[in-house]
């Protein structure tokens, strides 16, 4: 029915205006081992509680987010910009 | 004897008459009656038939709650069953119509089931109808549908507009009874922005149908008085008619406002509901307690009635339940009831108190009997006589109405919609709300307060806690002073009444009593959760507002534990039904999703085009010619006259997406499998792009217009994916690239001139040459039109395999560049071409589109295996495109077929099997991805995804369609059926 998303550009948005990619998993180096890749493109944790995922603000700035949201409860601890580490600073 | 309208009282406008029909019967009521009280104010006491047994049922309730008086109302497209009579207020005409029952309301020959009831308890579905088996389509499922279940749905569209919308504000208060004012003044009068919602037409909650007097003047008085201040404040809004239905993530509260129910004919340009979503910064639940049913035999007989409800009906509507009332009371709400009918001159004929202590200071004319209970209640169609039991020993009362007053449940459901299990308190005999709701606090009654002053009180004090929180300050309003309020604390709960003969309901909507209960405990399935399935408690449309705390408690009792220990069953929205028309809004019909049109749409409208809906868009698919009685005639004169003349296309609906920066060609680079480092400027590349796992995404050309500045087009399906990706790999995966993208599909016009005849006509507007030489294949430029009166861009690329270019121009000039160019291309037989003839051309020549792009054909199923670049050290899709499935020569790959017999023919979809091997899914090879009958080749032919196939050409195999159950003889070919040196492309 509802549910507002915090955009660091727009403020709070509904949902509707986002689209969620999944997981925010860090891409391996292109000649990272096949493990790794095979992690990055087929494996998911399924855990209950905070996880960090992927959302574009679509239908708003089209910045793609890093969206901290509880599975259980859909509680947002926060959002940020995917290019920006966990504290706010660029990524090394 | 039946209820009656009383000469004087209630609120309603006794000088603006309502007529309006039930079951075809002309009756009247006036305005501010429900359709309910109007029904009971002519005397109207059997309603509806129940769900299973078909018993007679009249009214239960005054609101939400109702679960026996629903009906049916409206006609044609408007038609609403299911309405319940409590909630609808009356309107000059209303039609309605009792559900439920077969031929007539008062002979009903499903009553039959009454007598089959020892049947039809708890759990029959699953013991009555499990064998055999085939009976169950034939004979139980259409016997019991047309047997139950409600109202009918009308088959006519409904003609009324709907609509939704956001709002926002500090407190959201839900209700408006004492504690919902309260707390809205509070709010109202410190400037806090306000919503107060009301699921009535009149704000006041019980208040309404109160005789209790509020500093010194009636309540009704001192609600309006509180509604004229409010409406004073603009920073308060009162949404009434309204249902707060959900309490979501985010304290989004769901609302729906009923605008235009209650009148004759809607107004056209008004939405008839609303639905709000309302963000509130903190919310307050002022919803007040339900009262609850006793559950004893007969319960459910017309003239049987919740006490509340009847001070409703008396008080707020001016009616009488009948002449001769009983009261059973568990608690001391029923001497309120008591002395408001004493006041209009009906003396009760008894009050029958459970409690053996009953201490209320009574002090009028009726007899009270303590420690007794009403056991049975006697009557057909109408209550004739109850059975009083105490100390062994019954009594038979005549009587024409009987009120039940059980106690109260606060109406906690909003709070728990977030996942929080109410609590059981012993103390106060109900559930209460979960504890440390964030956002969210309950006031007035539903938080367990009594009494109008102390609801009042309450609502104040905690609005002002409420937005203490988020810094507004506030005075919580004065107390008020009340006068003649019964106040009646918390009793202990009478869930068995002893002695009981007859069927005593719990759950009225769907026909549970106590004996079905039991049942389910003594088989096993006592558990909260098992017993709702196992009898259907509580699954009615009413969701169990009257009968689930007592089911409860009857389990509890059953089980020989407390009702903490038995639970309740999770409480989720909607609290109240809402209609899909509100949860539709606008997206219905026409509307459902917008239209894209292209910018040269309306050209090709004039041109005759027939269009076909491709995602959002419209495109031409073919322009037929006076004479052509079948499409494929003018698909096939389209073809053949691009291959012999020339033809105009539009393919504006292609994704474009400006691509610039210092980066770019090396974003590029990385997005695509195939080299774009070293595009030349003003030159175009076809460029393949892949998932990570290796898989085909989409494909396209790019074109370099200036150093850093790139034009990419997409597949018209994949244009906003790709966007999202490209973004997606601009600011996440590489955001050291210096990069910008911008979308620009709606900008351009974009027109494909395709034929041998294209340089030619094209000549007329270009100013630049476009001979072989100055303008060769793969030729991507800027170019100035009409001798510099406008810019385009062109490019010389080709999905038809002719000599072909597509040209852009700003989307507001399409038209006319489209005109200009079928006026010069008339001399050499320039004729339009839609999406059919282009696949044609498109499959003749063997390019893929999303048919064979499908997800699971990688670069080299489709005889891309050169594009994707062992070079380039990174690139999407690098790392996983070696994987030995995906290179495994086994694979699927892309291949030509065609019919041995031309006259014969295939269609897409259809399987490739080895020649005459049998039809089976392990001899399955593949299959067609496109086919279309070819005017150059004279017959159908097609691309499929086939085992080895690209080293199968020649193969005879056998072409099987097993939905049709046809088998064509076919042979494998190269998938290139037209021109295969490409000798038309660089002329």
């Amino acid at each position: 029915m509802a549910s507002l998303v915090p955009c660091p550009h727009c403020g709070a948005r509904p949902r509707e205006e986002f689209t969620i990619k999944g997981a925010a998993l860090v891409r391996p180096a292109a000649d990272a081992d096949p493990a790794a890749w095979m992690d990055y493109v087929y494996l998911r944790d399924n855990p209950r509680g905070r996880y960090d995922e992927h959302w574009h603000h679509t239908a708003g700035c089209r910045r793609w987010l890093v969206v901290t949201r509880d599975t259980a409860t859909h509680e947002i601890a926060a959002s940020r910009e995917a290019v920006l580490g966990a504290a706010g600073e660029a990524r090394p | 004897m039946t209820p009656y309208r009383l000469p004087a009282g209630g609120l309603i406008d006794r000088r603006t008459p309502l007529s309006f029909t039930f079951d075809g019967k002309p009756l009247t009521g006036f305005a501010g009656d429900s359709l309910a009280s109007a029904l009971l104010g002519n005397g109207r006491l059997l309603l509806g038939r129940s769900f299973k047994y078909h018993r007679p049922r009249g009214i239960l309730t005054a609101g939400a709650a109702e679960p026996n008086a629903l009906m049916t109302i409206g006609t044609g497209g408007r038609t609403e069953a299911n309405t319940r009579a409590t909630m609808q207020e009356l309107y000059a005409g209303l039609e309605a119509r009792s559900q439920s029952r077969w031929p007539s309301l008062a002979f009903d020959i499903g009553a039959l089931n009454g007598l089959l009831s020892p049947f039809l308890g708890a759990g029959f579905y699953y013991k009555t109808f499990m064998w055999p088996a085939p009976l169950w389509e034939k004979l139980y499922e259409p016997f019991i549908r047309k047997a139950a279940g409600l109202g009918t749905a009308s088959y006519t569209a409904d003609p009324d507009t709907y609509e939704k919308c956001w709002a926002h504000c500090d407190l959201l208060v839900i209700g408006s009874g004492p504690a919902g004012l309260a707390a809205a003044l509070t709010a109202g009068r410190a400037g806090a922005r306000v919503i107060l919602v009301e699921e009535h037409a009149a704000a006041g909650g019980m208040l309404l149908s109160e005789t209790a007097q509020i500093d010194g003047k009636p309540a009704q008085d001192f609600v309006a008085q509180t509604m004229a201040e409010l409406a004073s404040l603009a920073n308060v809004t009162m949404l009434l008619r309204t249902t707060a239905f959900g309490w979501y993530d985010g304290n989004v509260f769901g609302a729906i406002e009923r605008v235009q129910k209650h009148v004759p004919v809607p107004l056209a340009a008004r939405a008839v509901e609303r639905l709000w979503r309302i963000v509130a910064k903190k919310a307050l639940l002022a919803t007040g307690a339900e009262e609850r049913p006793l559950v004893f035999g007969g319960n459910d007989i017309p003239g049987v009635m919740m006490a509340g409800a009847m001070r409703t009906y008396l008080n707020r509507y001016g009616v009488a339940p009948g002449r001769q009332v009983a009261i059973f009371t568990t608690n001391d709400s029923g001497y309120a009831l008591a002395t408001d009918l004493e006041a209009h001159g009906i003396v009760p004929e008894i009050i029958v108190d459970s409690r053996a202590d009953a201490a209320f200071p009574y002090q009028g004319k009726a007899r009270v009997v303590t420690g007794a209970v009403v056991s049975d209640a006697a009557g057909g169609k109408a209550l004739s006589s109850i059975t009083v039991l105490r100390n062994g020993e019954t009594e038979t009362v005549a009587v024409d109405a009987l009120a039940m007053a059980g106690g109260f449940s606060p109406i906690i459901h909003l709070a728990c919609h977030r996942g929080a299990k109410p609590l059981w308190s012993d103390a106060q005999s109900a559930f209460l709300a979960p504890g440390n709701l964030v956002g969210l606090d309950l006031a007035g009654s539903v938080a367990t307060t009594s009494g109008i002053a102390a609801c009042f009180e309450d609502g104040a004090r905690k609005a002002m806690a409420l937005l203490d929180e988020i810094s507004v300050h506030t005075t919580p309003a004065a107390p008020i002073a009340v006068e003649g309020d019964i106040v009646s604390p918390p009793a202990r709960p009478l869930w068995t009444v002893p002695g009981v003969k007859g069927k005593a309901f719990v759950d009225f909507q769907n026909d549970v009593h106590r004996r079905d209960l039991d049942l389910a405990v003594q088989e096993g399935y006592g558990h909260v959760e098992l017993a709702k399935r196992y009898t259907t408690n509580g699954m009615a449309t009413d969701q169990g507002k009257l009968s689930n705390v007592n089911a409860i408690g009857l389990l509890a009792e059953a089980r020989g534990v407390s009702p903490d220990d038995v639970g309740t069953t999770t409480f989720r929205p909607f609290y109240t039904p809402v209609s899909f028309g509100a949860l539709a809004g606008a997206s219905h019909g026409h509307d459902f999703q917008p239209v894209r049109r292209s910018p040269l749409h309306d050209w090709a409208r004039r041109l005759g085009a027939t269009f076909v809906e491709t995602g959002l868009w419209y495109r031409s698919s073919f322009f037929p010619r006076p004479g052509e009685t079948t499409w494929r005639e003018s698909v096939d004169r389209e073809v053949l006259n691009v291959r012999a003349h020339a033809g105009l296309c539009d393919v504006s609906m292609l994704g474009k997406i400006e691509i610039c920066g210092r980066d770019a060609a090396e974003f590029l680079n990385r997005v695509y499998s195939n080299a774009f480092l070293k595009l030349p400027v003003g030159k175009a590349r076809y460029g393949l792009m892949l998932r990570e796992d290796g898989m085909i995404y989409d494909d396209g050309t790019t074109s370099r217009l200036s150093e850093n500045h790139y034009f990419m087009t997409t597949t018209t399906a994949y244009a906003a994916g790709v966007m999202n990706h490209l973004e997606f790999c601009a600011q996440v995966l590489w955001p050291d690239l210096d990069v910008r993208l911008a979308s620009s599909t709606d900008q351009w016009a974009q027109m494909a001139i395709a034929g041998p005849k294209a340089r030619r006509i094209l000549q007329t507007i270009v100013d630049a040459d476009l001979s072989n030489d100055a303008f060769p294949f793969l030729a991507a430029r800027e170019v100035s039109l009409f001798g510099g009166a406008l810019h385009g861009r062109l490019f010389r690329i080709s999905f038809s395999g002719e000599l072909a270019y597509e040209l852009a121009v700003p989307a507001g000039y399409g038209e006319s560049v489209a005109e200009a160019l079928m006026d010069a291309g008339a001399l050499h037989g320039i004729q339009p071409y839609g999406v059919e003839a282009l696949s044609v051309l498109r499959i003749e020549k063997g390019h893929v589109t999303h048919n064979e792009i499908n997800g699971t054909a990688t670069a080299g199923d489709l005889g891309f295996g050169k594009m994707v670049s062992a070079t380039k050290p990174d690139f999407i899709g690098k790392a996983m495109v070696g994987r030995p499935g995906l290179v495994d020569p086994e694979r699927a790959q892309l291949v030509g077929v065609r019919p041995l017999d031309p006259e014969t023919s295939f269609r897409t979809g259809s399987h490739i099997l080895a020649l005459n091997a049998e039809a089976t899914l392990e001899n399955d090879q593949g299959y067609v991805t496109s086919s279309a009958y070819s005017p150059h080749i004279g017959s159908t032919i097609g691309l499929a995804l086939v085992k080895r196939g690209a080293s199968r050409h020649g193969e005879t195999v056998t072409i099987w369609n097993g939905i049709r159950n046809e088998f064509t003889p076919g042979r494998l070919c190269d998938p290139v059926f037209f021109d295969p040196e490409n000798e038309k492309l660089h002329v």
